[in-house]
């Protein structure tokens, strides 16, 4: 779209600069119908159904499903409740729970894996295998949700469109949350990165770094619009930093499963403990996993939002 | 220095996560070539590492990392493991091949690459719960399979299909929830996540009668929780509407792979965490066979009334494990060794139904119901020779699988069974019975010539159009449809024939575990 | 017993809680309502879960100076995972609810299937 539709419009746009609120409705209809808030095509949505349903059809489905189902989940807590009070007492030293396993967590990980965060070298180092699940269970959770909510829509819009969009809707959005965006943006980011980061010295690390920085992300489209955050991640980059560091991840567990069941040496230093370049791969993969995560969780909000990244 | 058959089950476990995370930036045919040649792959490397392990007769433990267990994580392989893990590639990869037409015609091109990455996490998932040697493992891999096992289902996108995959869901996460907390509950009570050493830590528990009531609820919750999410009678509900619904490829691959995985790690922690011993003196194995022989009974009455052939079959599905489950019951090494052969004999007889079922319904013109489907099998024949092999091999006939699946269960019931003898045996024969009546009617329904009284209209008034439908020209079923019903054919009668070898390797497997 | 409810009260807590989730994702019409339950349900197995590893007068397992005793790091590291696992398998949930909502403008569960199974035969 080049110029306006009617010959109208730039008369009534500055009528409405002028202080005519009323006519804020018809410039959007006019100017970018198919960014009207009543279009239907999201998601492939159809019509409403026209058969009512009726009271009678919808109590014969309930009754006998519900009175089962409410003695099966009482009985179920009264064992839960009987169970939960033969269990080991919480808090207790002797507890089955403290044993040679937890020893060897506590003391023997700074030496052995190089961290501070014994956390982290639990679920980076001792048990990596469940951890590169974890990574692919969020991965297959982003496909799910693209085979459901995936639309393939235009989103190629000309300069003079964007500008228009910016003018006439206010970029999807008020003018505090922009502000407060234009400042929160790179406290928050950064915050992310130093999480990610810092995964092996105290508490953090790839998952919750990620998060954080997801959420900055997330933040910034609903402050400026999908527009202006495609400018610096756009699908392109998302889904050349999804797969990479998924295969970066992959990559580094194969060498360590490989090496640690073969007996050959380790090729990623432990270093001094208690600096940021320590603790052998964990920092690398702590990484990886910050900025998949990130990713996934940008990702998600997109397809929810509006069914493309 | 160990061979380099040692590291195939790791490596076939990352080749898969690593194939199916290239297929989400693929084209859908790039990404097909890709599936096919992973379970190829993992097919080839699963038959090396069962040649090895056969060869040297013990059960091997891999370290996952660089320290040992308890504090790392392991995985375990002897017979029974990489057996499955290769028949489980080999069913899956014939039944992409064989789908490949309905496939084409279901999915949306820009997402079909998504379909392949779903199916490289499926298998991912199944070799994981096949090896694991740790319980949280298996939890987070039982996550990845109920995620994309409803990936595999949510591909096509009619409102009922969605409907169906959030029923499964739903049914799904109430299982993973009951496994779960049994995995918490197991680690609060024993304070290790490795099987081995919890093994033996629950059966000093179990000797000397500390922490009675959460060994009880914790073997409770894992069998419900396991029992919920394969489809046992009563929570076999979802199953119709699952298995119906969506492409045959993903219907063969739901019923025969997936719903049989959490029945086999069912029994990886029967053996492995709780011992024989403490599980069957729970009691548990008699609620077990009780459900499974109501499940043989209702399922195949359901599936008689059925009037729509897919959902025939799903009932029929759960009738099947119903089997599963009365073997589990009668007695752990004949019973369960009768189990899982039945496990690999469903897993290679139903997949070819669902194929044949699906090109049947393509030839009556689109419908699924009984009354079209008459005489569909002159449109397709090589479609209702499949049905027919399979049917067959369903109801037990000599010469095919089933029958010798049939057969060892009868010997599990009578030479281990006590009181479940009787039992048994009378719902094995019942079953039989009910099995040819739907089976068998829709056989014949297929292959009959004559047409319904209901078919011919009125007395048609002169120049009205005739009422008789119109002719659906000759059903080509492509090569891929051919080739890969034609394996699971071969396979049946291979094995119905030649079954001993296959029953001694599991029997040996067992007594590894 | 009341010694035990006292020092054992997370723990049943976390069972209270178990059943409410179990109880909204198996009962509840509504979809987003079933969602939720299962989130909470998800969330008390994490509580019982971390109540595991506490031990009195641990700090927690970050290796500092002059620390006598820490929490065991196991259990929390179990938790990351299954918060992660939790996620997921809400967002999928969640975007199967905005399918159907698309499709049939409701989010009572008995009314899509009453209009599913109206609506689009059985001839799929």
């Amino acid at each position: 779209m080049n110029e306006p539709r009617s010959p109208g419009f730039v008369a009534k746009w500055k009528r409405w600069r002028k202080g005519s609120p009323e006519l804020l409705r018809d410039l959007q209809c006019e100017a970018l119908p198919h960014m009207h808030p009543d279009r239907r095509a999201k998601y492939g949505w159809e019509d409403r159904p026209k058969a009512p349903i009726s009271a009678q059809d919808r109590k014969r489905l309930r009754s006998i499903y519900r009175s089962l189902a409410i003695v099966a989940c009482s009985v179920i807590f009264l064992f839960f409740l009987a169970t939960a009070l033969t269990l080991p007492r919480v808090g207790d030293p002797d507890a089955p729970a403290m044993n040679e396993v937890v020893d060897r967590y506590l003391n023997d990980s700074m030496e052995e894996t190089g961290v501070v965060n014994t956390v982290a070298g639990v679920i980076l180092s001792y048990r990596a295998f469940d951890t590169l699940g974890e990574a692919h269970v969020l991965f297959s959770a982003l496909a799910a949700v693209m085979i459901l909510l995936e639309t393939h829509a235009v989103t190629k819009r000309t300069k003079q469109e964007r500008l228009l969009q910016r003018v006439v809707w206010g970029a999807q959005g008020d003018p505090i949350m922009q502000e407060v965006t234009r400042i929160l943006f790179p406290a928050v980011a950064l915050f992310g990165i130093y999480v990610i980061f810092n995964g092996h010295l105290s508490p953090g690390g790839g998952f919750s770094g990620g998060t954080v920085f997801g959420a900055c992300l997330i933040l910034h489209s609903i402050a400026f619009g999908d527009d202006e955050t495609r400018r610096f991640f756009s699908e392109r980059i998302f889904l050349i930093v999804k797969v990479s560091t998924l295969l970066v991840y992959s990559i580094v567990m194969f060498a360590f499963f490989f090496t640690g069941a073969n007996g050959l040496p380790w090729a990623f230093p432990l270093g001094t403990v208690g600096n940021i370049f320590s603790s052998g791969h964990i920092l690398l993969v702590n990484i990886v996993v910050g900025f998949e995560v990130a990713c996934t969780m940008y990702g998600m909000y997109s397809m929810f939002e509006r069914g493309h990244v | 220095m160990r061979p380099v058959f040692y590291n195939f089950p790791m490596v076939s476990i990352v080749l898969s996560l690593v194939c199916a995370v290239i297929s989400s930036v693929l084209r859908g045919r790039a990404a097909r070539t890709l599936s096919l040649f992973l379970c190829t792959a993992v097919a080839v490397l699963s038959a090396c590492t069962l040649g090895y392990t056969v060869s040297c007769g013990e059960e091997l433990t891999y370290v996952m990392g660089r320290f040992p267990a308890p504090w790392g994580n392991e995985i375990r392989f002897g017979i029974v493991e990489p057996l499955i893990a290769l028949s489980f590639s080999i069913v899956l990869l014939l039944c992409i091949v064989g789908g490949k037409k309905q496939l084409q015609r279901d999915i949306d091109t820009g997402k079909a690459n998504l379909y392949y990455v779903m199916i490289d996490l499926v298998q991912a998932a199944l070799l994981t719960l096949s090896y694991t040697n740790d319980i949280f493992t298996a939890f987070v891999f039982v996550e990845i399979c109920t995620i994309s096992s409803s990936g595999l289902l949510m591909i096509r996108g009619l409102g009922r299909t969605t409907l169906a995959s959030i029923r499964y869901l739903v049914f799904s996460l109430v299982g993973s929830g009951l496994f779960l907390i049994g995995c918490v509950l197991i680690y609060g009570v024993t304070g290790h996540l490795l099987m081995p050493f919890i093994k033996e830590q629950i059966a000093v528990l179990w000797a000397t009668g500390q922490y009675r009531l959460p060994l009880l609820m914790i073997v409770g919750l894992i069998t419900m929780g396991l029992a919920i999410k394969s489809g046992m009678w009563p929570f076999h509900f979802w199953m119709p509407d699952t298995y119906s619904y969506t492409t045959p490829a993903s219907s063969g691959i739901l019923s025969g792979l997936i719903s049989k995985i959490y029945i086999l790690l069912l029994l990886r922690f029967v053996f492995c965490v709780f011992g024989t011993e403490v599980f069957y003196a729970t009691g548990i194995a008699a609620v077990l066979f009780v459900c499974g022989l109501a499940g043989m009974l209702f399922g195949s009455l359901r599936a008689i009334r059925e009037n729509h052939i897919m959902r025939m079959l799903a009932f029929s599905s759960a009738a099947q494990i119903g089997y599963i489950y009365m073997g589990i019951g009668l007695s752990p090494a004949l019973g369960v060794a009768a189990a899982v052969l039945h496990i690999l004999c469903h897993a290679v007889t139903k997949p070819p139904l669902f194929l044949a079922a699906a090109e049947l319904t393509d030839a009556a013109g689109g419908s699924a119901r009984f009354a079209d489907l008459q005489g569909a099998a002159y449109r397709a024949p090589m479609s209702a020779a499949v049905f027919l092999i399979g049917s067959l091999s369903m109801v037990g006939i000599p010469l095919l699988f089933g029958f010798i699946t049939k057969f060892r269960f009868a010997a599990a019931a009578i030479t281990g069974g006590g009181w479940m003898m009787l039992p048994a045996l009378v719902m094995l024969a019942v079953s039989t019975v009910l099995n040819t009546m739907y089976l068998l009617r829709t056989v014949l329904r297929i292959y009959s010539t004559r047409l319904e009284p209901e078919e011919h209209g009125p007395a048609r008034e002169a120049g009205e159009p005739p009422m008789a439908p119109e002719p659906v020209p000759h059903l080509h079923s492509g090569a891929c449809f051919a080739g890969a019903t034609g394996v699971f054919c071969a396979l049946n009668v291979a094995f119905g024939v030649w079954s001993q070898p296959l029953w001694d390797l599991l029997v040996r497997g067992l007594q590894l575990l | 017993m009341l010694e035990l409810l006292r020092s054992n009260y997370i723990e049943c807590f976390a069972m209270f809680l178990y059943a409410v989730g179990l109880f909204t994702l198996i009962l509840d019409k509504n979809l987003v309502k079933k969602i939720i339950g299962m989130d909470i349900m998800d969330s008390a197995v994490y509580l019982l879960l971390g109540s595991m590893g506490y031990i009195r007068g641990g700090k927690a397992p970050i290796l500092t100076e002059g620390v006598e005793t820490y929490v065991s790091p196991l259990p929390t590291g179990l938790v990351l995972t299954g918060i992660v696992v939790s996620v997921s398998v809400s967002a999928l949930m969640m975007a199967l609810a905005i399918r159907l909502y698309g499709k049939y403008h409701t989010l009572d569960i008995d009314e899509i299937y009453l209009l599913a199974r109206r609506g689009e035969g059985e001839n799929v």
